[in-house]
Protein backbone atom coordinates (compact mmCIF):
# COMPACT_ATOMS: atom_id res chain seq x y z
CA UNK A 1 0.00 0.00 0.00
CA UNK A 2 1.05 3.24 -0.74
CA UNK A 3 2.40 5.84 2.13
CA UNK A 4 0.19 8.63 2.16
CA UNK A 5 -0.56 9.55 5.38
CA UNK A 6 -1.61 12.88 6.72
CA UNK A 7 0.46 14.27 9.57
CA UNK A 8 -2.25 14.78 12.32
CA UNK A 9 -1.50 12.15 14.78
CA UNK A 10 -4.56 9.74 16.02
CA UNK A 11 -1.97 7.74 18.34
CA UNK A 12 0.81 9.13 19.99
CA UNK A 13 2.78 7.07 22.62
CA UNK A 14 6.02 8.15 24.78
CA UNK A 15 7.96 5.99 26.82
CA UNK A 16 5.27 3.84 27.66
CA UNK A 17 6.85 1.28 30.09
CA UNK A 18 4.79 -1.27 31.88
CA UNK A 19 6.29 -3.39 34.69
CA UNK A 20 4.04 -6.13 36.56
CA UNK A 21 5.76 -7.26 39.48
CA UNK A 22 9.50 -9.20 38.17
CA UNK A 23 8.18 -8.97 34.42
CA UNK A 24 8.74 -5.85 32.26
CA UNK A 25 6.17 -6.53 29.76
CA UNK A 26 6.87 -2.65 27.55
CA UNK A 27 9.88 -0.95 27.62
CA UNK A 28 9.86 2.99 27.43
CA UNK A 29 7.74 2.44 24.16
CA UNK A 30 7.56 5.05 21.53
CA UNK A 31 5.27 5.11 18.20
CA UNK A 32 2.59 7.55 16.12
CA UNK A 33 -0.05 6.42 14.07
CA UNK A 34 -1.27 8.98 12.17
CA UNK A 35 -4.92 9.51 10.51
CA UNK A 36 -6.19 6.90 7.69
CA UNK A 37 -3.21 4.39 8.45
CA UNK A 38 -3.30 0.89 8.96
CA UNK A 39 -1.00 0.86 11.06
CA UNK A 40 0.52 -2.87 11.83
CA UNK A 41 1.79 -3.59 15.52
CA UNK A 42 3.92 -6.60 14.96
CA UNK A 43 5.98 -8.88 17.69
CA UNK A 44 6.21 -12.53 18.40
CA UNK A 45 4.11 -13.76 21.40
CA UNK A 46 5.04 -11.97 24.75
CA UNK A 47 6.53 -9.30 22.98
CA UNK A 48 4.45 -6.58 24.39
CA UNK A 49 1.21 -6.16 21.81
CA UNK A 50 -1.47 -7.03 23.93
CA UNK A 51 0.08 -5.39 27.33
CA UNK A 52 0.33 -2.44 24.89
CA UNK A 53 -2.93 -2.43 23.30
CA UNK A 54 -4.54 -3.06 26.77
CA UNK A 55 -3.02 0.24 28.44
CA UNK A 56 -4.11 1.56 24.52
CA UNK A 57 -7.59 0.91 25.76
CA UNK A 58 -7.08 1.60 29.65
CA UNK A 59 -7.45 -1.58 30.69
CA UNK A 60 -4.43 -1.80 32.48
CA UNK A 61 -2.73 1.59 33.64
CA UNK A 62 1.26 2.01 32.55
CA UNK A 63 4.01 2.23 34.81
CA UNK A 64 4.93 5.37 33.16
CA UNK A 65 4.65 6.92 29.86
CA UNK A 66 2.14 9.18 28.16
CA UNK A 67 -0.39 8.24 25.39
CA UNK A 68 -2.75 10.75 23.37
CA UNK A 69 -5.19 9.48 21.21
CA UNK A 70 -6.88 12.05 19.06
CA UNK A 71 -4.63 14.70 20.24
CA UNK A 72 -6.00 14.45 23.95
CA UNK A 73 -4.63 12.58 27.29
CA UNK A 74 -6.03 9.45 27.77
CA UNK A 75 -5.67 8.99 31.46
CA UNK A 76 -7.72 12.61 31.61
CA UNK A 77 -10.36 12.05 28.58
CA UNK A 78 -10.72 8.37 28.16
CA UNK A 79 -14.88 8.15 27.86
CA UNK A 80 -14.28 10.69 25.13
CA UNK A 81 -11.51 8.82 23.46
CA UNK A 82 -12.97 5.79 23.89
CA UNK A 83 -16.46 6.99 22.63
CA UNK A 84 -14.58 6.96 19.07
CA UNK A 85 -12.88 3.62 19.50
CA UNK A 86 -13.74 -0.16 18.41
CA UNK A 87 -11.69 -2.62 19.19
CA UNK A 88 -11.09 -6.32 19.61
CA UNK A 89 -8.33 -7.15 22.42
CA UNK A 90 -6.93 -10.82 22.41
CA UNK A 91 -9.68 -13.17 21.54
CA UNK A 92 -13.21 -12.15 21.36
CA UNK A 93 -15.57 -12.77 24.35
CA UNK A 94 -19.19 -12.67 24.84
CA UNK A 95 -21.40 -13.11 27.31
CA UNK A 96 -22.43 -16.69 25.81
CA UNK A 97 -26.06 -17.09 27.58
CA UNK A 98 -27.41 -14.07 25.31
CA UNK A 99 -28.09 -13.99 21.50
CA UNK A 100 -25.80 -12.52 19.17
CA UNK A 101 -28.47 -9.47 19.07
CA UNK A 102 -28.39 -9.03 22.53
CA UNK A 103 -24.72 -8.92 22.95
CA UNK A 104 -24.12 -6.03 20.30
CA UNK A 105 -27.42 -4.28 21.45
CA UNK A 106 -25.71 -4.14 24.91
CA UNK A 107 -22.52 -2.96 23.64
CA UNK A 108 -24.14 -0.42 21.82
CA UNK A 109 -26.52 0.99 24.32
CA UNK A 110 -22.93 1.40 26.54
CA UNK A 111 -21.22 2.66 23.47
CA UNK A 112 -22.52 6.32 23.63
CA UNK A 113 -24.31 6.74 20.51
CA UNK A 114 -27.73 5.54 19.79
CA UNK A 115 -27.40 2.16 17.96
CA UNK A 116 -30.58 1.00 16.00
CA UNK A 117 -32.19 -2.68 15.10
CA UNK A 118 -30.91 -1.54 12.05
CA UNK A 119 -27.63 -1.28 12.42
CA UNK A 120 -27.20 -4.04 14.41
CA UNK A 121 -28.59 -5.79 11.46
CA UNK A 122 -25.95 -3.71 8.94
CA UNK A 123 -23.25 -5.05 10.94
CA UNK A 124 -24.47 -8.31 11.38
CA UNK A 125 -24.72 -8.88 7.69
CA UNK A 126 -21.10 -7.24 7.37
CA UNK A 127 -19.93 -10.08 9.20
CA UNK A 128 -21.75 -12.47 8.09
CA UNK A 129 -23.99 -13.65 11.30
CA UNK A 130 -27.35 -12.10 10.08
CA UNK A 131 -29.14 -15.33 10.02
CA UNK A 132 -27.74 -16.91 13.49
CA UNK A 133 -28.34 -13.04 14.94
CA UNK A 134 -31.07 -14.97 17.27
CA UNK A 135 -28.77 -18.11 18.29
CA UNK A 136 -26.66 -17.49 21.83
CA UNK A 137 -23.28 -17.01 21.38
CA UNK A 138 -22.68 -20.24 23.20
CA UNK A 139 -23.35 -22.12 20.24
CA UNK A 140 -20.95 -20.46 17.63
CA UNK A 141 -17.85 -21.76 16.98
CA UNK A 142 -14.04 -19.53 17.54
CA UNK A 143 -14.76 -18.44 13.88
CA UNK A 144 -17.99 -17.26 14.51
CA UNK A 145 -17.07 -15.62 17.54
CA UNK A 146 -14.16 -13.82 15.69
CA UNK A 147 -16.40 -12.14 13.69
CA UNK A 148 -18.58 -11.33 16.12
CA UNK A 149 -16.19 -9.81 17.92
CA UNK A 150 -15.58 -7.27 14.66
CA UNK A 151 -19.19 -6.51 14.57
CA UNK A 152 -18.91 -4.89 18.02
CA UNK A 153 -16.19 -3.21 17.19
CA UNK A 154 -17.61 -1.69 14.08
CA UNK A 155 -21.19 -1.17 15.93
CA UNK A 156 -20.83 2.37 16.92
CA UNK A 157 -18.82 3.76 13.85
CA UNK A 158 -15.39 4.63 15.16
CA UNK A 159 -13.07 6.68 13.56
CA UNK A 160 -10.10 4.41 15.34
CA UNK A 161 -10.21 0.69 15.14
CA UNK A 162 -8.24 -1.36 17.08
CA UNK A 163 -7.40 -5.38 16.00
CA UNK A 164 -5.35 -7.80 18.65
CA UNK A 165 -5.22 -10.39 16.13
CA UNK A 166 -8.44 -10.21 14.32
CA UNK A 167 -7.72 -13.97 12.09
CA UNK A 168 -6.47 -16.27 14.69
CA UNK A 169 -9.00 -18.79 14.36
CA UNK A 170 -10.11 -17.93 11.04
CA UNK A 171 -10.10 -20.62 7.92
CA UNK A 172 -8.30 -18.77 4.35
CA UNK A 173 -11.10 -18.10 3.43
CA UNK A 174 -12.21 -15.73 6.66
CA UNK A 175 -8.72 -14.48 6.56
CA UNK A 176 -9.75 -12.53 3.56
CA UNK A 177 -12.89 -11.55 3.99
CA UNK A 178 -11.15 -9.71 7.26
CA UNK A 179 -8.14 -8.45 5.14
CA UNK A 180 -10.40 -7.25 2.47
CA UNK A 181 -12.58 -5.56 5.48
CA UNK A 182 -9.55 -3.97 6.52
CA UNK A 183 -8.60 -2.38 3.07
CA UNK A 184 -12.22 -0.88 2.99
CA UNK A 185 -12.66 0.59 6.24
CA UNK A 186 -9.21 2.42 5.72
CA UNK A 187 -9.69 2.90 1.72
CA UNK A 188 -13.88 3.03 1.93
CA UNK A 189 -14.18 5.15 5.16
CA UNK A 190 -11.39 6.61 5.88
CA UNK A 191 -10.62 4.94 9.71
CA UNK A 192 -7.34 4.76 11.01
CA UNK A 193 -6.38 0.91 11.83
CA UNK A 194 -4.32 -0.42 14.55
CA UNK A 195 -3.85 -3.83 13.62
CA UNK A 196 -1.60 -6.38 15.86
CA UNK A 197 -0.24 -9.57 14.41
CA UNK A 198 2.67 -12.03 14.65
CA UNK A 199 2.34 -12.70 11.02
CA UNK A 200 4.27 -10.22 8.46
CA UNK A 201 2.30 -11.44 5.44
CA UNK A 202 -0.75 -10.64 6.96
CA UNK A 203 0.19 -7.02 8.10
CA UNK A 204 2.36 -6.83 4.65
CA UNK A 205 -0.98 -7.13 2.85
CA UNK A 206 -3.06 -4.63 4.19
CA UNK A 207 -0.52 -2.18 6.05
CA UNK A 208 0.94 1.12 5.26
CA UNK A 209 3.17 2.06 8.13
CA UNK A 210 4.33 -0.14 11.08
CA UNK A 211 6.48 -1.14 13.68
CA UNK A 212 7.94 -4.46 14.97
CA UNK A 213 8.62 -4.91 18.82
CA UNK A 214 10.11 -7.85 20.89
CA UNK A 215 10.13 -7.64 24.26
CA UNK A 216 8.27 -4.59 25.36
CA UNK A 217 11.18 -2.60 22.72
CA UNK A 218 11.17 -1.35 19.28
CA UNK A 219 13.22 -2.75 16.80
CA UNK A 220 12.04 -1.45 13.67
CA UNK A 221 9.77 1.09 12.73
CA UNK A 222 8.48 2.36 9.35
CA UNK A 223 6.49 2.52 6.32
CA UNK A 224 5.89 -0.74 5.17
CA UNK A 225 7.05 -0.10 1.42
CA UNK A 226 10.39 0.97 2.64
CA UNK A 227 10.97 -1.39 5.04
CA UNK A 228 10.20 -4.46 2.78
CA UNK A 229 11.60 -3.28 -0.57
CA UNK A 230 14.05 -0.72 -0.13
CA UNK A 231 16.67 -3.78 1.90
CA UNK A 232 18.72 -6.80 -0.16
CA UNK A 233 16.86 -9.77 -0.57
CA UNK A 234 18.07 -13.32 0.46
CA UNK A 235 17.30 -14.66 -2.68
CA UNK A 236 17.40 -19.06 -3.35
CA UNK A 237 18.63 -19.75 -6.54
CA UNK A 238 17.52 -23.67 -7.74
CA UNK A 239 19.23 -25.36 -10.83
CA UNK A 240 19.92 -28.73 -12.08
CA UNK A 241 23.43 -28.25 -12.57
CA UNK A 242 25.02 -27.06 -9.59
CA UNK A 243 28.51 -26.95 -10.87
CA UNK A 244 27.98 -25.32 -13.75
CA UNK A 245 26.22 -22.61 -11.85
CA UNK A 246 29.28 -22.43 -9.66
CA UNK A 247 31.69 -22.04 -12.18
CA UNK A 248 29.35 -19.24 -13.99
CA UNK A 249 28.79 -17.00 -11.05
CA UNK A 250 32.54 -17.84 -9.89
CA UNK A 251 33.68 -16.39 -12.92
CA UNK A 252 31.20 -13.36 -13.54
CA UNK A 253 30.37 -10.24 -11.09
CA UNK A 254 27.32 -12.23 -9.70
CA UNK A 255 30.45 -14.07 -7.22
CA UNK A 256 30.26 -11.01 -4.90
CA UNK A 257 26.41 -11.66 -4.24
CA UNK A 258 26.89 -15.33 -3.51
CA UNK A 259 26.31 -16.15 -0.44
CA UNK A 260 26.54 -19.94 0.15
CA UNK A 261 25.82 -22.81 -1.48
CA UNK A 262 23.79 -25.69 0.18
CA UNK A 263 23.35 -29.14 -2.29
CA UNK A 264 21.65 -27.97 -5.51
CA UNK A 265 20.39 -24.43 -4.43
CA UNK A 266 22.80 -20.88 -4.71
CA UNK A 267 21.90 -17.99 -1.86
CA UNK A 268 22.45 -14.71 -3.26
CA UNK A 269 21.88 -11.43 -1.68
CA UNK A 270 20.55 -9.34 -4.28
CA UNK A 271 18.40 -6.14 -4.97
CA UNK A 272 14.68 -6.79 -6.23
CA UNK A 273 15.77 -6.27 -9.83
CA UNK A 274 18.67 -7.90 -9.70
CA UNK A 275 16.78 -11.20 -9.75
CA UNK A 276 15.51 -11.02 -13.27
CA UNK A 277 19.22 -10.40 -14.59
CA UNK A 278 20.56 -13.26 -12.90
CA UNK A 279 18.01 -15.83 -13.89
CA UNK A 280 18.81 -14.59 -17.48
CA UNK A 281 22.64 -14.88 -17.23
CA UNK A 282 21.85 -18.33 -16.03
CA UNK A 283 19.27 -19.27 -18.73
CA UNK A 284 21.53 -18.13 -21.65
CA UNK A 285 24.30 -19.91 -20.15
CA UNK A 286 22.67 -23.25 -20.15
CA UNK A 287 21.47 -23.86 -16.67
CA UNK A 288 18.18 -24.46 -15.95
CA UNK A 289 16.99 -22.66 -12.98
CA UNK A 290 14.24 -24.60 -11.50
CA UNK A 291 13.45 -22.22 -8.69
CA UNK A 292 14.09 -18.54 -7.39
CA UNK A 293 13.27 -17.90 -3.77
CA UNK A 294 13.50 -14.67 -2.61
CA UNK A 295 12.85 -13.96 1.16
CA UNK A 296 13.57 -10.38 2.29
CA UNK A 297 15.98 -9.04 4.93
CA UNK A 298 13.15 -7.63 7.37
CA UNK A 299 11.31 -11.14 6.93
CA UNK A 300 14.40 -13.06 7.76
CA UNK A 301 14.79 -10.15 10.53
CA UNK A 302 11.09 -10.74 12.22
CA UNK A 303 11.56 -14.70 11.58
CA UNK A 304 14.81 -14.22 13.50
CA UNK A 305 12.85 -12.57 16.45
CA UNK A 306 10.20 -14.90 16.57
CA UNK A 307 12.04 -17.29 17.01
CA UNK A 308 14.23 -15.77 19.74
CA UNK A 309 17.74 -15.10 17.65
CA UNK A 310 17.30 -11.97 18.17
CA UNK B 1 -27.05 5.12 35.16
CA UNK B 2 -30.48 3.79 34.49
CA UNK B 3 -29.48 2.23 31.36
CA UNK B 4 -26.17 0.85 32.75
CA UNK B 5 -28.66 -0.78 35.80
CA UNK B 6 -31.20 -2.53 33.64
CA UNK B 7 -28.60 -3.93 31.26
CA UNK B 8 -26.92 -5.47 34.51
CA UNK B 9 -30.59 -6.50 35.81
CA UNK B 10 -31.12 -8.29 32.45
CA UNK B 11 -27.66 -10.16 32.42
CA UNK B 12 -28.50 -11.15 36.27
CA UNK B 13 -31.83 -12.67 35.01
CA UNK B 14 -30.62 -14.18 31.94
CA UNK B 15 -28.69 -16.59 33.98
CA UNK B 16 -29.88 -19.59 35.16
CA UNK B 17 -28.29 -19.17 38.52
CA UNK B 18 -30.18 -16.32 39.74
CA UNK B 19 -33.65 -18.57 39.25
CA UNK B 20 -31.97 -21.64 42.20
CA UNK B 21 -32.74 -18.69 44.76
CA UNK B 22 -36.42 -18.05 43.40
CA UNK B 23 -37.19 -21.65 43.30
CA UNK B 24 -35.78 -22.96 46.32
CA UNK B 25 -37.93 -20.69 48.22
CA UNK B 26 -40.88 -21.10 45.70
CA UNK B 27 -40.85 -24.72 46.65
CA UNK B 28 -39.78 -25.17 50.27
CA UNK B 29 -42.41 -22.13 51.39
CA UNK B 30 -45.34 -23.62 49.55
CA UNK B 31 -43.98 -27.15 51.24
CA UNK B 32 -43.88 -25.74 55.05
CA UNK B 33 -47.83 -24.40 54.42
CA UNK B 34 -48.34 -27.65 53.14
CA UNK B 35 -46.92 -29.61 56.63
CA UNK B 36 -48.96 -26.64 58.53
CA UNK B 37 -52.07 -27.56 56.79
CA UNK B 38 -52.10 -31.08 57.20
CA UNK B 39 -50.50 -31.11 60.45
CA UNK B 40 -53.27 -28.63 61.25
CA UNK B 41 -53.57 -26.92 65.24
CA UNK B 42 -50.37 -29.34 66.51
CA UNK B 43 -48.26 -27.87 64.27
CA UNK B 44 -49.15 -24.79 65.93
CA UNK B 45 -48.54 -26.17 69.12
CA UNK B 46 -44.76 -27.43 68.35
CA UNK B 47 -44.47 -23.92 67.19
CA UNK B 48 -45.49 -22.32 69.88
CA UNK B 49 -43.35 -24.61 72.43
CA UNK B 50 -46.36 -26.84 73.43
CA UNK B 51 -47.64 -23.83 75.12
CA UNK B 52 -51.01 -25.28 74.87
CA UNK B 53 -50.43 -27.22 77.68
CA UNK B 54 -50.51 -23.84 80.22
CA UNK B 55 -52.91 -21.67 77.94
CA UNK B 56 -55.88 -21.78 76.16
CA UNK B 57 -56.37 -20.32 72.84
CA UNK B 58 -59.31 -19.26 71.45
CA UNK B 59 -59.49 -17.85 67.77
CA UNK B 60 -57.37 -19.01 64.25
CA UNK B 61 -54.23 -19.47 65.71
CA UNK B 62 -53.02 -21.56 62.89
CA UNK B 63 -53.18 -18.08 60.23
CA UNK B 64 -50.97 -16.71 57.54
CA UNK B 65 -48.91 -14.32 60.15
CA UNK B 66 -47.94 -17.36 62.31
CA UNK B 67 -46.67 -19.32 59.27
CA UNK B 68 -44.64 -16.16 57.69
CA UNK B 69 -43.14 -15.84 61.29
CA UNK B 70 -42.34 -19.25 61.53
CA UNK B 71 -40.91 -19.43 58.14
CA UNK B 72 -39.21 -16.35 58.56
CA UNK B 73 -37.76 -17.47 61.70
CA UNK B 74 -36.38 -20.64 59.96
CA UNK B 75 -34.95 -19.73 56.95
CA UNK B 76 -33.51 -16.47 57.82
CA UNK B 77 -30.47 -18.01 58.49
CA UNK B 78 -30.37 -20.06 55.02
CA UNK B 79 -30.86 -16.96 52.69
CA UNK B 80 -27.75 -15.90 52.56
CA UNK B 81 -26.73 -18.88 50.66
CA UNK B 82 -29.33 -18.35 47.91
CA UNK B 83 -27.94 -14.74 47.68
CA UNK B 84 -24.03 -15.47 47.19
CA UNK B 85 -24.83 -17.37 44.39
CA UNK B 86 -25.47 -14.37 42.52
CA UNK B 87 -23.65 -11.63 44.61
CA UNK B 88 -19.90 -13.45 44.00
CA UNK B 89 -20.58 -13.74 40.37
CA UNK B 90 -21.61 -9.99 39.72
CA UNK B 91 -17.84 -8.99 39.03
CA UNK B 92 -16.09 -12.09 39.03
CA UNK B 93 -18.52 -13.60 36.62
CA UNK B 94 -17.27 -10.96 33.82
CA UNK B 95 -13.41 -11.73 34.71
CA UNK B 96 -14.18 -15.79 33.95
CA UNK B 97 -15.99 -14.80 30.57
CA UNK B 98 -13.66 -11.81 29.32
CA UNK B 99 -16.20 -9.55 29.00
CA UNK B 100 -14.17 -6.91 31.50
CA UNK B 101 -12.48 -6.32 28.38
CA UNK B 102 -15.97 -5.26 26.05
CA UNK B 103 -17.18 -2.99 29.33
CA UNK B 104 -14.15 -1.42 30.39
CA UNK B 105 -13.02 -0.31 26.77
CA UNK B 106 -16.64 1.30 26.25
CA UNK B 107 -17.31 4.80 27.50
CA UNK B 108 -18.07 4.34 30.75
CA UNK B 109 -16.41 4.95 33.95
CA UNK B 110 -15.08 2.01 36.29
CA UNK B 111 -17.59 4.09 39.03
CA UNK B 112 -20.45 3.66 36.32
CA UNK B 113 -19.42 -0.51 36.14
CA UNK B 114 -19.22 -1.04 39.10
CA UNK B 115 -22.35 1.09 40.72
CA UNK B 116 -24.53 0.16 38.48
CA UNK B 117 -23.53 -4.02 39.40
CA UNK B 118 -23.59 -3.43 42.69
CA UNK B 119 -27.14 -1.51 42.36
CA UNK B 120 -28.15 -4.45 40.68
CA UNK B 121 -27.49 -7.07 42.94
CA UNK B 122 -29.10 -5.00 45.68
CA UNK B 123 -32.04 -5.09 43.55
CA UNK B 124 -32.04 -8.78 42.90
CA UNK B 125 -31.48 -9.14 47.11
CA UNK B 126 -34.46 -6.98 47.70
CA UNK B 127 -36.66 -9.05 44.95
CA UNK B 128 -35.53 -12.32 46.46
CA UNK B 129 -36.97 -10.97 49.98
CA UNK B 130 -40.04 -9.85 48.21
CA UNK B 131 -40.56 -13.13 46.57
CA UNK B 132 -40.04 -14.78 49.92
CA UNK B 133 -42.77 -12.21 51.56
CA UNK B 134 -45.13 -13.21 48.70
CA UNK B 135 -44.57 -16.64 49.05
CA UNK B 136 -44.94 -16.89 52.67
CA UNK B 137 -47.41 -13.95 54.14
CA UNK B 138 -49.39 -13.75 50.56
CA UNK B 139 -49.80 -17.57 50.16
CA UNK B 140 -50.18 -18.03 53.71
CA UNK B 141 -52.80 -15.10 54.02
CA UNK B 142 -54.25 -16.44 51.01
CA UNK B 143 -54.37 -20.32 52.64
CA UNK B 144 -54.88 -19.72 56.48
CA UNK B 145 -56.08 -16.48 56.49
CA UNK B 146 -55.65 -13.62 59.06
CA UNK B 147 -55.54 -13.71 62.62
CA UNK B 148 -53.49 -12.99 66.13
CA UNK B 149 -50.39 -13.51 65.95
CA UNK B 150 -48.27 -14.95 69.02
CA UNK B 151 -44.69 -14.96 69.88
CA UNK B 152 -42.64 -16.35 72.47
CA UNK B 153 -39.85 -14.95 73.43
CA UNK B 154 -38.65 -13.58 77.32
CA UNK B 155 -42.61 -13.31 77.15
CA UNK B 156 -45.78 -14.16 75.78
CA UNK B 157 -47.08 -11.28 72.96
CA UNK B 158 -50.21 -11.24 71.45
CA UNK B 159 -50.15 -9.13 68.31
CA UNK B 160 -53.98 -8.56 67.39
CA UNK B 161 -54.75 -9.18 64.04
CA UNK B 162 -54.88 -5.33 62.80
CA UNK B 163 -51.43 -4.78 64.04
CA UNK B 164 -49.34 -6.95 62.59
CA UNK B 165 -49.05 -6.65 58.65
CA UNK B 166 -47.20 -3.22 58.78
CA UNK B 167 -44.36 -5.28 61.22
CA UNK B 168 -43.76 -8.01 58.59
CA UNK B 169 -43.70 -5.20 55.98
CA UNK B 170 -41.10 -3.30 57.91
CA UNK B 171 -39.55 -6.76 59.14
CA UNK B 172 -39.03 -7.98 55.31
CA UNK B 173 -37.55 -4.41 54.89
CA UNK B 174 -34.83 -4.80 57.56
CA UNK B 175 -34.26 -8.45 56.20
CA UNK B 176 -33.48 -6.77 53.17
CA UNK B 177 -30.63 -4.26 54.70
CA UNK B 178 -29.35 -7.41 56.62
CA UNK B 179 -29.00 -9.91 53.18
CA UNK B 180 -27.53 -6.21 51.41
CA UNK B 181 -25.11 -6.94 53.53
CA UNK B 182 -24.19 -10.57 52.32
CA UNK B 183 -24.82 -9.39 49.15
CA UNK B 184 -21.81 -6.55 49.44
CA UNK B 185 -19.68 -8.87 50.43
CA UNK B 186 -19.68 -11.31 47.98
CA UNK B 187 -19.48 -8.51 46.02
CA UNK B 188 -16.42 -7.73 47.62
CA UNK B 189 -14.71 -10.64 46.97
CA UNK B 190 -15.85 -10.60 43.44
CA UNK B 191 -13.90 -8.01 42.85
CA UNK B 192 -10.78 -9.73 43.88
CA UNK B 193 -10.62 -12.92 42.08
CA UNK B 194 -11.25 -14.08 38.14
CA UNK B 195 -13.61 -16.88 39.20
CA UNK B 196 -17.40 -16.53 40.93
CA UNK B 197 -16.60 -19.97 42.93
CA UNK B 198 -14.10 -18.20 45.27
CA UNK B 199 -16.23 -15.40 46.24
CA UNK B 200 -19.16 -17.66 46.98
CA UNK B 201 -17.27 -20.21 48.86
CA UNK B 202 -15.78 -17.83 51.24
CA UNK B 203 -19.07 -15.76 51.68
CA UNK B 204 -20.34 -18.54 52.05
CA UNK B 205 -17.30 -19.42 54.85
CA UNK B 206 -17.58 -16.13 56.64
CA UNK B 207 -21.23 -16.21 57.52
CA UNK B 208 -21.09 -19.55 58.90
CA UNK B 209 -18.42 -19.14 61.03
CA UNK B 210 -19.98 -15.62 62.28
CA UNK B 211 -23.38 -16.82 62.97
CA UNK B 212 -21.12 -20.16 64.88
CA UNK B 213 -18.93 -17.40 67.12
CA UNK B 214 -22.57 -15.78 67.50
CA UNK B 215 -24.35 -18.33 69.43
CA UNK B 216 -21.04 -20.31 71.53
CA UNK B 217 -21.84 -18.19 75.10
CA UNK B 218 -18.25 -18.24 75.90
CA UNK B 219 -17.05 -14.90 77.00
CA UNK B 220 -13.58 -14.88 74.35
CA UNK B 221 -16.62 -15.54 71.69
CA UNK B 222 -18.51 -12.80 73.59
CA UNK B 223 -16.11 -10.27 73.29
CA UNK B 224 -15.54 -10.94 69.37
CA UNK B 225 -19.88 -10.23 68.70
CA UNK B 226 -19.90 -6.59 68.32
CA UNK B 227 -17.62 -7.17 65.50
CA UNK B 228 -19.46 -9.61 63.68
CA UNK B 229 -22.00 -7.98 60.68
CA UNK B 230 -24.33 -11.07 61.73
CA UNK B 231 -24.56 -10.20 65.47
CA UNK B 232 -26.91 -7.07 64.00
CA UNK B 233 -29.23 -9.10 61.73
CA UNK B 234 -31.95 -9.59 64.34
CA UNK B 235 -33.06 -6.16 63.47
CA UNK B 236 -36.19 -7.46 61.78
CA UNK B 237 -37.49 -9.60 64.74
CA UNK B 238 -37.85 -6.77 67.01
CA UNK B 239 -40.89 -5.55 65.00
CA UNK B 240 -42.36 -8.94 66.70
CA UNK B 241 -41.57 -7.27 70.03
CA UNK B 242 -43.86 -5.00 72.23
CA UNK B 243 -42.40 -2.30 72.61
CA UNK B 244 -39.58 -2.22 69.68
CA UNK B 245 -36.88 -1.19 71.38
CA UNK B 246 -36.10 1.65 68.47
CA UNK B 247 -32.79 2.81 69.37
CA UNK B 248 -31.22 -0.64 69.38
CA UNK B 249 -33.02 -1.14 65.65
CA UNK B 250 -31.47 2.40 65.00
CA UNK B 251 -28.16 1.06 66.10
CA UNK B 252 -28.22 -2.44 64.20
CA UNK B 253 -29.67 -0.78 61.19
CA UNK B 254 -26.78 1.79 60.94
CA UNK B 255 -23.88 -1.04 61.56
CA UNK B 256 -25.43 -2.72 58.80
CA UNK B 257 -25.61 0.61 56.11
CA UNK B 258 -21.93 1.22 57.20
CA UNK B 259 -21.10 -2.52 56.19
CA UNK B 260 -23.30 -2.33 53.05
CA UNK B 261 -21.18 0.96 51.77
CA UNK B 262 -17.89 0.11 53.26
CA UNK B 263 -17.67 -3.05 51.23
CA UNK B 264 -18.69 -1.62 48.24
CA UNK B 265 -16.85 1.35 48.65
CA UNK B 266 -13.57 -0.79 48.96
CA UNK B 267 -14.69 -3.23 45.69
CA UNK B 268 -14.75 0.25 44.28
CA UNK B 269 -11.36 1.18 44.94
CA UNK B 270 -10.05 -2.11 44.24
CA UNK B 271 -11.76 -2.13 40.42
CA UNK B 272 -10.52 1.42 40.12
CA UNK B 273 -6.91 0.22 40.52
CA UNK B 274 -7.33 -3.39 38.94
CA UNK B 275 -5.41 -4.26 35.98
CA UNK B 276 -7.84 -6.05 33.62
CA UNK B 277 -5.51 -9.21 32.60
CA UNK B 278 -8.18 -11.41 31.83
Amino acid sequence: MEDSHSPEKVIEVQGLTKQFKDVLAVNNLDLNVYKGDVFGFLGPNGAGKSTTIRMLLSLIKPTSGSIRIFGKPLDKDRKEILRKIGAIVEKPDFYLYLPAYKNLEILGKISGTDVSHKRIMEILELVGLEKRYKSKVKTFSHGMKQRLGIAQALLHDPDLIILDEPTTGLDPQGMKEIRDLIIHLSKDRGKTIFLSSHILPEVELVANRMIIISKGTTKVEGTVSGLLNSDKLKVTVQVDNKELAANLINNSSWKEKLTGMVNSDLFFSLKKDEISELNKYLVQNNVLVSGLIPMRSLEDYFLAITEGKE
Amino acid sequence: MIKLISIELYKIFSKWRTYIGFIAIGLLVPLIHYAFFMAGEKGASFALRNLGDQFVYTGNLLNGYFISNFILQSLFVHIPFLIVLVGGDLLAGEATGGTYRMLVTRPVSRFQIVTSKFIAGIIYTALLIFWLAIMSLGLGLLLFGSGPLITVRSKIIIFASDDIFWRFICAYGIAILNMSVVTSLAFLFSSFVQNAIGPIVTTMAIIIIFLIVSVIPIDFFESLKPYLFTNYFGGWNSFFNDPIDKQKLIKDSMVLLAHIVGFYGLALLIFQKKDILS
